[in-house]
């Protein structure tokens, strides 16, 4: 065989950039560091985190070197990870405490940087409000992420007295500078844990709700007949039961859970994105490309797939957005009721509903009083970012220029 | 009236456009799409703007009323209308003008329609408006044009709704609401392309009769050579925003200057010469007694014809006269009510579903618009490539070339095309994907379902020229769908008539086009407009002649 006929595959025609090397290195080389440190406190846990460093490592230098991107946009990412890795290497004692978190954070910091760099052209030009929503989103995710490394203290360490005023200092050291809730414990870490939980409960229920929700919708659409009936009317029932007492009432029954809280929410939102997807896929299968396909003998996975859904995903990735909005208030109203994360985890929902009252001291202590708001604004935040990124998004989306 | 009394005499300037430019947005930048065109129009006259789609003749039609659509500016340039500067006046002053001295007709009536109001009170809107004349009396007028156009019933007309009239009557609705108010200047774009041949007929004559009546000057755009010399005194060829040239129609017609004016006027002159049935050979296709229906509404009765090996059946018909749902039960997608279609003398399952990959495979499909017959998130290698991995197990390597070669056959650059969306390409372009996805499948049947019809002319002989390479390589039978004549008479050999869903004639192509006709097929064949301005006026004078003795044809929504 003569040095012509082997012609390498596309994506290893081109050597790896200085940056992709660098950064890809960087992936696997924090995480080695911040695992080895904590062996000797968990060996099992280290080793596995160790390997799934260097595989997501191995991965993102192959994925990396496809994307082909402008050299200042891979010195950004690289830039990025060496920021991340500082951190890690001055506040060493606390990431390596925590080493899970500082991996899927770095994986976090990565992948965010990358989106980010992959769609520069349109994130450049975004209007202000997308842009100020995308940081939130940004900081949301890396906050689930290191959440553990962020917060001084643990949700349900009781570290003084109930309801101390903001700033004052703990009798082991460290300040509560949000002040400390009724049973004693430190609002600012409580805050952020509540973050990570609510907020990745919220991401793990609406990716769900959209599997359900978008694929048995698809299924309606593409079937039509009496599966497209009888699940409508299936849904019609679900969706005439107020979704707020239709939740209280199961969740009474099968009790509370995460697990069970997640499903919850799922069934009962999915009908929400049942409607939708069945009716944009309703447009959709009448296209003559759909019915081409359908005359070539294709099999109706491959018709939902190829040709239905990514004509419906502009759509779709736009209720996206909206639902995890919902999801989001949903469980933190769920919370507030009693019915959702139980407690000592902390969760938004019920921290507004615990200390709620301490609105009434308004004219005793200002700060105090304006605690409760706390994890509402934190709330209103994320969902009013999600709202200013999906209406960027769908405005991109549906061709409207002014 | 009262604007009648002010009108100048004939033969004024009404019109007068100097150097006009328009610019339209991509993206972020503006390019310019019509660079510096000038027209003049005189009190009375009618000026034919024609030219393939992307010309710049609706861009102009609406500049002449001082208006650009969205995405689009009036960036150079000046527009008088009868002594007011368009560009420069107010929006006042324009909103004035329009439906007032200058009004338009759009390409689609029904789209142009409000569905939720009558038609006499989308009529009277504009007199009453612009203070014209007063409700009753705008009623009034509103029936004596109805009359005028010759609509069916004019005094019940105007008390229907749009979705209550057929698509000719509505547009000739719409030429009387544009005469409301007895504008100066009509601009008409496009009214007759959505129409059969037959119902166009009466449009145009409608249209030029009510124009001449009342010393209206009009500009009328269409991409059909024919039809505007029925039409124009003048006729303005158009290509990429440039005029190609401009003369009065007679001289245009008998001594264009330009290629391109000469292109366009040999459009229909294509035509190949007919085949014979092979002998001692039996037909591929065959569809007996075919009876079907949408629920319980009959669409088709008795319908048969065969198709042989290498040839070309032309099914012809108006609008809901059954030939597409023809080939609906013949790809199985709607199983008729009796009767069966045979390939190569094996009847084939009725669903589609329950034909054999390979039964499917031997029957592909062309559509009418290329635009929804490609998915719009899919890439050309994917749309080709499908079917060569789905029914020929292709792969790899093997599979690119295949797709590569494909893209040849249909005279586009592979290595341009082949990683493209198919939202990047023209009408033309993505006609010609979808052929080269049927023929990925190596069929040997080809069902063309109105393939050219979405298409400018030129564009459309070409595919024609295309496909019938395609027949000579590979001995495919085609089933060409068809409301076009001269499409007819390019590449068939035989034809089926069919009208109310039943077969009214059948025949080898030369015998369809030799009289004595069935009357249907007749008032097809005398429909479709020629290259000669006096073909409308002496159609109509055999036709009332004809109507004289007693035989009356006439389309079927009239």
């Amino acid at each position: 065989m003569s040095a012509t006929d082997i012609i390498p595959p596309p994506e290893l025609a081109k050597p790896a950039s200085m940056a992709c090397r660098l950064g890809s290195a960087l992936t696997v080389l924090i995480p080695l560091a911040v695992f080895a440190i904590s062996f000797s406190a968990d060996s099992a846990s280290a080793i596995a985190g160790m390997v799934a460093s260097v595989v997501f490592g191995g991965l993102l230098y192959r994925f990396w070197g496809r994307l082909s991107l402008p050299p200042i946009r891979e010195q950004a990412i690289v830039f990025c990870i060496l920021v991340y890795g500082a951190f890690v290497a001055v506040y060493l004692e606390g990431f390596s405490l925590y080493p899970w978190s500082t991996f899927s954070g770095l994986v976090s910091v990565v992948v965010l940087s990358m989106m980010v760099a992959v769609t520069w052209k349109e994130t450049r030009k975004a209007p202000i409000t997308a842009k100020f929503g995308l940081i939130i989103i940004a900081l949301n995710i890396l906050m689930v992420c290191i959440a553990p490394i962020l917060a001084p203290h643990e949700q349900s360490q009781v570290l003084g007295g109930a309801y101390m005023v903001w700033g004052t200092p703990f009798a082991d050291g460290g300040t509560a500078w949000f002040g400390t809730d009724e049973l004693g414990r430190d609002y600012l870490s409580r805050m952020i844990y509540a973050i990570r939980n609510t907020v990745g409960i919220a991401i793990v229920t609406t990716a769900l709700t959209f599997i359900v929700g978008a694929f048995v919708g698809l299924l309606a659409a593409s079937l039509r007949g009496w599966v497209d009936q009888s699940l409508s009317r299936m849904v019609d029932v679900l969706m005439a039961i107020p979704p707020l007492i239709f939740a209280l009432l199961i969740l009474t029954v099968v009790g509370t859970g995460v697990i069970k809280l997640i499903l919850v929410i799922a069934l009962l939102d999915s009908t929400r994105v049942f409607r939708l997807s069945r009716s944009v896929a309703m447009n959709i299968v009448v296209m003559d490309y759909v019915e081409a396909a359908k005359l070539r003998g294709e099999k109706l996975m491959y018709v939902i797939w190829r040709e239905v859904l990514p004509n419906a995903a502009a759509p779709l990735i736009a209720e996206f957005g909206l639902r995890f909005c919902f999801v989001f208030l949903f469980i933190s109203s769920l919370s507030f009721l009693g019915l959702g994360l139980q407690p000592p985890t902390a969760d938004l929902g019920s921290m507004v509903r615990d200390s709620a009252n301490l609105i009434n001291f308004y004219q005793y202590n200002k700060l105090m009083a304006i605690t409760p708001l706390l994890p509402a604004f934190a709330i209103a935040l994320l969902t009013i970012a999600v709202n200013f990124v999906v209406d960027w998004f769908l405005h991109k989306t549906s061709g409207l220029k002014e | 009236m009262s604007n009648q009394a002010n009108r100048g005499a004939k033969g004024d300037i009404l019109l007068e456009i100097k150097g006009l430019k328009i610019e339209g947005r991509a993206d972020e930048d503006w390019i310019e799409i019509v660079h510096g065109v000038d027209v003049t129009l005189k009190r009375g006259e009618v000026l034919g703007l024609i030219g393939e789609s992307g010309a710049g003749k609706s861009t102009i039609g609406l500049a002449a009323m001082g208006y650009a659509r969205d995405g689009c500016r009036l960036s150079g340039g000046e527009i008088w209308f009868d002594g007011l500067e368009l560009r420069g006046a107010s929006d006042e002053q324009r909103r004035k003008l329009r439906g007032h001295r200058i009004a338009y007709v759009a390409q689609s009536a029904a789209a142009s329609f409000n569905p939720a109001h009558k038609l006499i009170d989308q009529y009277c809107e504009g007199p009453v408006q612009h203070g014209v004349m007063s409700r009753d009396k705008a009623e009034k007028d509103a029936k004596d044009l109805f009359r005028r156009l010759r609509l069916p019933n004019p005094d019940t007309i105007g008390y229907r709704y749009p979705h209550q009239v057929s698509g000719g009557q509505l547009q000739r609705a719409m030429t009387a609401m544009a005469m409301a108010c007895r504008p100066d200047l009509i601009v008409f774009d496009e009214p007759t392309t959505a129409l059969d041949v037959t119902t166009q007929i009466e449009v145009l004559a409608a249209i030029r009769d009510i124009v001449e009546q009342f010393n209206t000057a009009a500009i009328y755009i269409t991409h059909d050579l024919a039809v505007v010399a029925q039409m124009a005194d003048t006729i303005k060829v158009l290509r990429h925003g440039h005029t190609v040239e401009e003369r009065d129609t007679r001289t245009l017609l008998s001594k264009p200057q330009e290629q391109y004016t000469t292109d366009l006027l040999a459009v229909r002159s294509y035509a190949r010469e007919e085949r014979q049935r092979p002998e001692n050979e039996g037909p591929v296709l065959q569809v007996r007694g075919v009876d079907a229906s949408y629920g319980t509404v009959p669409v088709l009765f008795n319908v048969s014809f065969d198709v042989y090996k290498k040839r070309t059946v032309a099914v012809v018909g108006e609008s809901g006269s059954g030939k597409s749902t023809t080939a609906r039960v013949i790809t199985g997608l709607l199983p008729p009510r009796k009767g069966e279609v045979l390939y190569k003398g094996q009847a084939l399952p009725v669903d589609y579903r329950a034909r054999s990959k390979d039964q499917l495979r031997k029957m592909q499909m062309i559509y009418q618009m290329p635009d929804t017959a490609l998915n719009p998130k899919s890439r050309i290698r994917d749309v080709i490539g499908r079917p060569a991995s789905f029914y020929l197990g292709l792969s790899g390597k093997a599979l690119e070339a295949r797709v590569k070669d494909l893209l040849r056959l249909v005279e586009l650059e592979p290595d341009q095309y082949y990683n493209r969306l198919t939202t990047e390409l023209s009408g033309g372009q993505k006609q010609r994907i979808c052929i080269a996805r049927a023929l990925a499948a190596e069929p040997e049947v080809i069902i063309c379902d109105e393939v050219t019809s979405a298409l400018d002319q030129l564009v459309a002989e070409e595919i024609l020229k295309l496909l019938q390479r395609m027949q000579d390589e590979f001995d495919l039978s085609y089933m060409f769908i068809t409301h076009d004549l001269a499409t007819v008479r390019a590449i068939s050999d035989e034809v089926v008539v069919m009208q109310n869903g039943k077969v009214v004639e059948s025949g080898p192509k030369g015998e369809m086009f030799t009289p004595p006709h069935h009357d249907y097929t007749d008032l097809l064949l005398s429909s479709v407009p020629e290259m000669d301005p006096d073909w409308l006026d002496h159609l109509l004078a055999e036709r009332e002649e004809m109507a004289r003795q007693g035989r009356v044809l006439k389309a079927a929504d009239n």
